[in-house]
């Protein structure tokens, strides 16, 4: 695996992807989703909410990176913050 | 109703997940891990954190060839959409001068990326390729190696000349699913051309014509080969657009950190467009089933 060149932080991020998806299927066995209309254009899926949040999670970091001086930690929890929003309202 | 649902059958995915895997997931993670440090051998690496990430998104360069691949995705779409609805409305509904066109019409679309660059790469040579020949005959001063504004118009010709084809086969299948009763009634009420155009002809396209956009706008954003024969990005960098900006840093100049870094944004830019075009069909489709429409 050291072709892969692992670092711990790459390793953390791919391991809450994955816990992320397990999750999603054993929340998805014990009680299937819906498909609602939350404040979104369009009507989801719990799976969909997930998707849009951690996407709109990459670009809050890009930008946060990007074009402003603050700090790295500040974007994770505002993609946090946001993705709970989406998931519960979206 | 009482639906059954067997996810056994899921496992039937699972060579194709292995596939994928190994073909994309891993490969992609590879990226991200190198994204995050400074490889220089097998045992010599650094974390540098979010800095190849912070260097990309402020580079002029990169700005400007992200500018450059936007505005060509517009413009061939600009022209290639109309285009092709154009040339599918005039194409032979029947017997063999329909054959005939379709096949005449398909040609460009079975040669090979960087075939077509070198065509369009002697085809415009000033000494002995018909079109730049020509030109200078006409006395215009054309020449893609000196003139930024040649090279453009020209790769955008180029690229309306590979792929209206496909915009137009897309909009002639979707003309001829619509069935003739909505003619007839147009008939009977004595509509013009443009408005059996404007009320039967485009509406039953939509479906065709989103398909249309999302296939030429993913195409064009990742376009490499083409532009790459025939230009080379050049003169100067004016015709070098992302894909290219990318291979020179990666294969180039084997800054494998600030490519991963730059990889990264480019596939969430495309993951994001191809979102919503996705969605876009979907809905629109769902739209339809909830209004009774086929």
């Amino acid at each position: 695996m050291s072709w892969m060149v692992w670092t711990v932080p790459t390793a953390i991020f791919f391991s809450a992807i994955a816990a992320m998806l397990a999750g999603m299927t054993v929340w998805e066995i014990v009680s299937p989703t819906i498909e609602r209309k939350g404040f979104l254009p369009i009507s989801t899926t719990r799976g969909d909410r997930l998707f849009v949040g951690l996407l709109c999670a990459a670009f809050i970091h890009l930008g946060v990176i990007g074009y402003t001086s603050l700090s790295i930690w500040l974007a994770l929890a505002a993609s946090l913050a946001w993705l709970v929003v989406l998931m519960r309202w979206g | 109703m009482n639906k059954v649902y067997n996810n056994r059958a899921w496992l039937l995915v699972l060579p194709m997940l292995v596939l994928v895997a190994f073909s994309a997931i891993v490969p992609l993670m590879t990226v991200v891990n190198y994204s995050v440090q400074d490889v220089l051998g097998a045992n010599a690496r650094f974390f540098t954190g979010t800095e190849w990430f912070e260097t990309m998104l402020n580079d002029p360069a990169l700005q400007a060839a992200f500018l450059r691949q936007i505005i060509f995705s517009l413009t061939i779409l600009a022209i290639q959409v109309p285009l092709g609805i154009g040339i599918a409305l005039i194409m032979p509904k029947r017997g063999w001068q329909a054959s005939a066109v379709l096949i005449l019409i398909t040609l460009p679309l079975l040669i090979p990326w960087n075939v077509v660059g070198s065509i369009w790469q002697i085809f415009t040579r000033g000494d002995i390729g018909l079109m730049g020949w020509g030109l200078r005959q006409l006395g215009i001063d054309y020449n893609i190696t000196r003139n930024a504004g040649d090279a453009w118009v020209t790769i955008i010709l180029m690229d309306v000349w590979h792929w209206t084809p496909l915009v137009a086969m897309l909009c002639y299948s979707g003309l001829r699913s619509i069935p003739e009763a909505y003619y007839q009634a147009a008939r009977i009420d004595r509509a013009s051309k443009w408005a059996v155009f404007r009320y039967i002809q485009l509406p039953k396209l939509t479906n065709v014509l989103v398909i249309a956009v999302l296939l030429r706008f993913m195409h064009s954003f990742m376009i490499y080969a083409e532009p790459f024969v025939l230009t080379g990005g050049g003169p100067g960098s004016s015709t070098t657009f992302l894909s290219q900006s990318l291979t020179t840093m990666a294969v180039g100049q084997q800054d494998l950190g600030p490519s991963a870094a730059f990889s990264i944004i480019y596939f969430l830019v495309i993951l994001l467009v191809s979102w919503v075009f996705y969605t876009a069909i979907m809905n629109m489709q769902k739209d339809k089933h909830s209004q009774g429409g086929a």
